[in-house]
């Protein structure tokens, strides 16, 4: 019955299958095959990535839990937790836009809530190809509406984000989604299954045969046919995620519970497998007395199905009315479909007949771990060429000077406002958002505390293209940056890497140098990764995207009112540049728009410096003496300059800078104190009485810092190596950057 | 004074007119179930934004058969001051408490910002302690926004000065540019013949804290403490 071609559509190797026989002692059946198969997807068992993740740091005093559960979660004080994750639903979004997005929130938000916290922020990282592509504006819409639709909908605030557009995301977009949420520390609920015979409950929406073999799906190529692989993309409910979501929540208030685990990837199997494994105990349930939306479903469709928003729970003994009764209320109806076993299988029957019976451990510890081959990849070595003794002596100078180039840059789409796409996310429901999308980090007050917390995803593709190593340096190093311009110590950090097909020693090498560099980053900053998630086989037809490993970090603002953003906030106020340019064109955007590269290095990073720089911000605004401060990233100095100005009822700037002295040529010297993307510099902007103890400050904490101008005028002026470089009316830039993305819509419907 | 805030299976502003009500304004609050028979003695009732039922059906067609929303009515038509808040607003028009109905936004979006809105009447107990042609910034979120009702019943409602808010921009002028979803007559807001039953799309309860980014809101929470004659607990 099982043959290779039965195998194949399961995603499974021959040695694979060798091994399941091994530990059943028996062929398995078709039932137990297709648990196998999902159990042991890359999706779900990460068998190519793990033995790299176990290098990452996880470990604080701040963290409350790290990896393995449903979510991390760090002490906040006042005996609160924060409880976050970031996770990718890049396949079914490519496949089906707005369910695919859409039920990555639900996904996501429902890993905060299982935990026992009330879930108050999202944030989102996407990755498109370029937006002038065939395809890409009805991707970008159908994602952004699906957020949109889930999110607002339940009434999690979307507060933050990014979105970059590059080819190499055409056939696979990217779609990660990070949620939030607060719980008392002491109340944090746990995924485990313990108690021999407590009752196993069922809740939430009906099983049906949508997203049967997602997990799977998630863990191979797309090809041409990918299309046809729809019905394993799930449909979304927000509203029964509410009810849900209200109902969890009150019956965890009533400490009635041993433990709860939503049904993800994989549904019943490894929600079952999960919790039993976890509390070192076994489940069984009987899939007959599972609610269903359809006739007809065999065990297998049962098991297997992805169906959305349904949560697997365990009750204490005598309290099951309880948990029924709360369910009630909401209108959900709480099944018991079976109880705790101490035997540490995972049995499942069909009305009273068993119909697979697997060794939980088979499932989860034993699953296969790979330690994959992995080879430099060999682009590196054109990608990363120079020529002479400067970096780009070979670039053509752009004819057209600066004031062009900036407005080029600030209208290109992964740099341009991004106000199309949040102004279709309910922002400020649950009336906590004091940092709103587009200022910086995400900034969200802890109600009945003095404390706010901020976030920030980020990651850059390119520079990991480049190279992995410093790019996911770089990443870490932006996320905790823009958390500490806000004022917030960065606590800990979530993960989400994505790349392409493991199996190739190319992608593996990637894989193996961002976790390395992500690492090395997260143990400097005290950033410890507390949970997240890997995605790989993001390619389509051999076309892998750029290695992208987002992360998401969190940082502690001590007191909310001194939260800073990134505009500037009066004219006549000082302009502070904190860190150095080095004039690094490497990886820019401005390469990229300019000159149509994609090469060189991607900028050099000292993490002491980095640290440095970021104690300074949060201790500058703990003592109120920043008016504004906003980090130097894509599109350099001038973008930030520009970008500081921007929503400011028009204050300009005036500032003076060094030329970057990196070539033979002035004008790429210009371009590069101007455009380059050196790592480590923030933009601040503080009252004139205050300079100089900003300035001891800085000195105090071993951060250059420099006075490179002031606020005010109507215009940005920027002066390089004494020669006036840029010289553009704000309100001119402005609609450059506020406009772009909207008008590649406009055009379309003209 | 007790504010009385319905809560319905969706409602998810519920939480914020909540914390404005006792938090922001020192008040006594009360949620209001929506399978509950009575107010629990509230002396206002607030609908709060939200998806109520999901609102796959159309917004607030389900909501109105709620079992409150007899004692709302009942309420209402005693002159209690009842407002109704985004969501609220479109549970409100669907129960027939106010006339005209909801449109999707033109440009088919959801649309989250701060937007102004023009004071028309004081004479409602939400906007009685504002002036006549104040601008308030205050923030939507929405879908449904665009208010719509046959010309007859336009015509009645400006007669009778119902129309209580209306998109504008930040000097006061109605001007296509600031009407955010295509509202007929730029009506964000309107009352009821009474004058008592108030619906609004955007979210006063949004903007009661500095913090937030604006107190604009408090006009309307002012206004009806006033109205009801309790003074602000300090």
């Amino acid at each position: 019955m099982i043959d290779s071609q039965v195998l194949e559509r399961h995603g499974l190797k021959p040695d694979e299958y060798d091994r399941i026989v091994g530990f059943m002692g028996r062929e398995p059946n078709l039932t137990e095959l297709g648990i196998f198969s999902v159990m042991w997807s890359e999706h779900c068992s990460y068998k190519s990535s793990r033995v790299h993740l176990k290098t990452l740091p996880t470990d604080g005093p701040q963290v409350l839990q790290g990896p393995g559960e449903n979510a991390g979660a760090v002490d906040i004080g006042d005996g609160l937790a924060a409880v976050f994750k970031i996770e990718s639903h890049n396949h079914p979004s490519f496949i089906e836009p707005y369910q695919g997005a859409a039920t990555g929130v639900g996904g996501i938000i429902r890993d905060i809530f299982t935990m026992g916290a009330r879930p108050i922020a999202l944030l989102n990282s996407l990755r498109f190809g370029s937006l002038d592509a065939p395809g890409t504006r009805r991707l970008l819409e159908g994602v952004v509406a699906g957020i949109a639709g889930y999110g607002n909908s339940i009434g999690i605030p979307t507060v933050g984000g990014e979105i970059a557009f590059e080819p190499a995301y055409a056939g696979n977009p990217l779609v990660n989604v990070f949620c939030l949420g607060i719980a008392r520390a002491s109340d944090i609920v746990k995924g485990v299954a313990s108690g021999v015979g407590n009752a196993v409950y069922y809740v939430g929406a009906k099983t049906g045969r949508d997203g049967i073999h997602g997990a799977t799906m998630a863990s191979a190529e797309f090809d041409e046919k990918s299309a046809e692989k729809r019905p394993a993309v799930q449909v979304g409910d927000p509203f029964m995620e509410k009810l849900l979501l209200e109902a969890c929540l009150e019956v965890m208030r009533t400490d009635a519970l041993v433990g709860i685990q939503d049904m993800g990837a994989a549904g019943l199997t490894c929600s079952t497998t999960e919790m039993g494994s976890r509390g070192g105990a076994g489940v069984e349930i009987d899939v007959a007395l599972v609610p269903q939306r359809e006739t007809g479903m065999t065990p297998y469709e049962i098991m297997l199905s992805e169906s959305q928003e349904r949560m697997l729970l365990v009750a204490k003994p005598g309290r099951e009315q309880e948990v029924e009764r709360i369910f009630e209320k909401w209108d959900l109806h709480a099944v018991r479909i079976g109880q705790v076993t101490a035997d540490g299988m995972l049995r499942v029957k069909e009305r009273g007949k068993v119909v697979a019976e697997i060794p939980n451990r088979a499932l989860t510890d034993e699953a296969p771990v790979y330690r994959r081959p992995m080879q430099e990849a060999e682009y590196l070595r054109e990608v990363r060429e120079m020529k002479g003794s400067y970096p780009f002596s070979d670039v053509v100078p752009a004819e057209k000077g600066y004031d062009h180039i900036l407005l080029a840059l600030l209208a290109s789409p992964t740099i341009a406002s991004k106000r199309w796409v949040y102004r279709q996310y309910d922002h400020m429901v649950r009336t906590n958002t004091i940092n709103l999308p587009g200022m910086g980090a995400g900034v969200v007050r802890i109600k009945g505390t003095d404390r706010a917390l901020a976030m920030s995803v980020d990651g850059n593709g390119r520079y990991c293209y480049l190279d992995p190593y410093r790019g996911a340096m770089l990443a870490v190093a932006e996320a905790a940056r823009n958390v500490a311009c806000s004022g917030a110590r960065p606590l800990a950090a979530t993960n989400c890497l994505n790349f392409g097909n493991p199996e190739r020693p190319a992608i593996m090498w990637q894989f193996a140098k961002a976790v390395e560099g992500m690492g090395a980053a997260c143990r400097a900053l005290d950033v410890p990764i507390t949970g997240g998630n890997v995605s790989l086989y993001n390619e389509t037809d051999g076309n892998a995207v750029y290695p992208t490993p987002t992360i998401g970090v969190v940082g502690l603002l001590e007191h909310a009112d001194r939260v800073v953003g990134r505009r500037f906030q009066e004219s006549g106020d000082a302009i502070i540049l904190l860190g150095e340019g080095h004039g690094e064109l490497g990886g820019s955007e401005y390469l990229k728009v300019v000159h149509d590269q994609v090469r060189g290095m991607p900028p050099a990073l000292d993490l002491k410096a980095e640290r440095a720089l970021q104690q300074l911000l949060v201790a500058l605004a703990g003592e109120r003496l920043m008016r504004s401060a906003h980090d130097c990233a894509d599109g350099g100095l001038a973008v930030t300059l520009a970008e500081c100005c921007f929503e400011t009822v028009g204050i300009g700037a005036e500032v003076s800078i060094g030329a970057a002295n990196v070539a033979r040529d002035a004008r790429i010297d210009g371009a590069a104190a101007l455009f380059g993307e050196s790592a480590s510099r923030v933009v601040i902007s503080v009252v004139t009485a205050d300079v100089t103890r900003v300035l001891e400050q800085a000195s105090a904490f071993g951060v250059p810092a420099r006075l490179v101008g002031q606020t005010g005028g109507n215009r940005l002026r920027i002066a390089v190596g004494g020669e006036m470089a840029v010289d553009i009316a704000v309100t001119e830039a402005e609609r450059a950057w506020s406009t772009a993305i909207e008008q590649y819509f406009a055009k379309r419907v003209a | 004074m007790r504010f009385g805030i319905v809560v319905f299976p969706g409602s998810n502003c519920d939480e914020d007119a909540y914390h404005a009500a006792r938090e922001v304004f020192g008040q006594d609050a009360e949620y209001l179930w929506h399978k509950d028979a009575d107010l629990k003695g509230a002396d206002v009732v607030i609908l709060p934004g939200g998806f109520a039922h999901g609102d796959y059906l159309r917004t607030g067609a389900m909501a109105r058969f709620s079992p409150i929303m007899n004692p709302v009515r009942s309420f209402a038509e005693r002159g209690g001051p009842v407002l109704g808040i985004c969501n609220g607003f479109q549970i409100l028009l669907e129960s027939g408490l106010l006339p005209g109905a909801m449109l999707r936004n033109k440009g088919l979006k959801y649309r989250c910002e701060h937007v102004h809105v023009r004071v028309e009447h004081t004479d409602t107990p939400f906007t009685s302690g504002a002036s006549a042609g104040q601008v308030l910034r205050i923030p939507i979120g929405h879908g449904e926004g665009n208010y719509f009702a046959p010309p007859e019943v336009l015509q009645k409602l400006e007669a009778n000065r119902q129309v209580i808010f209306r998109y504008t921009d930040a000097q006061g002028r109605v001007d296509e540019a600031a009407n955010p979803n295509g509202s007929v007559n730029a009506i964000a807001g309107i009352c009821s013949e009474q004058r008592n039953v108030v619906g609004m799309m955007p979210h006063p309860e949004r903007a009661c804290e500095t913090l937030l980014g604006g107190v604009d809101g408090c006009a309307i929470f002012d206004s009806v403490l006033r109205w009801v004659g309790s003074p602000l607990k300090v």
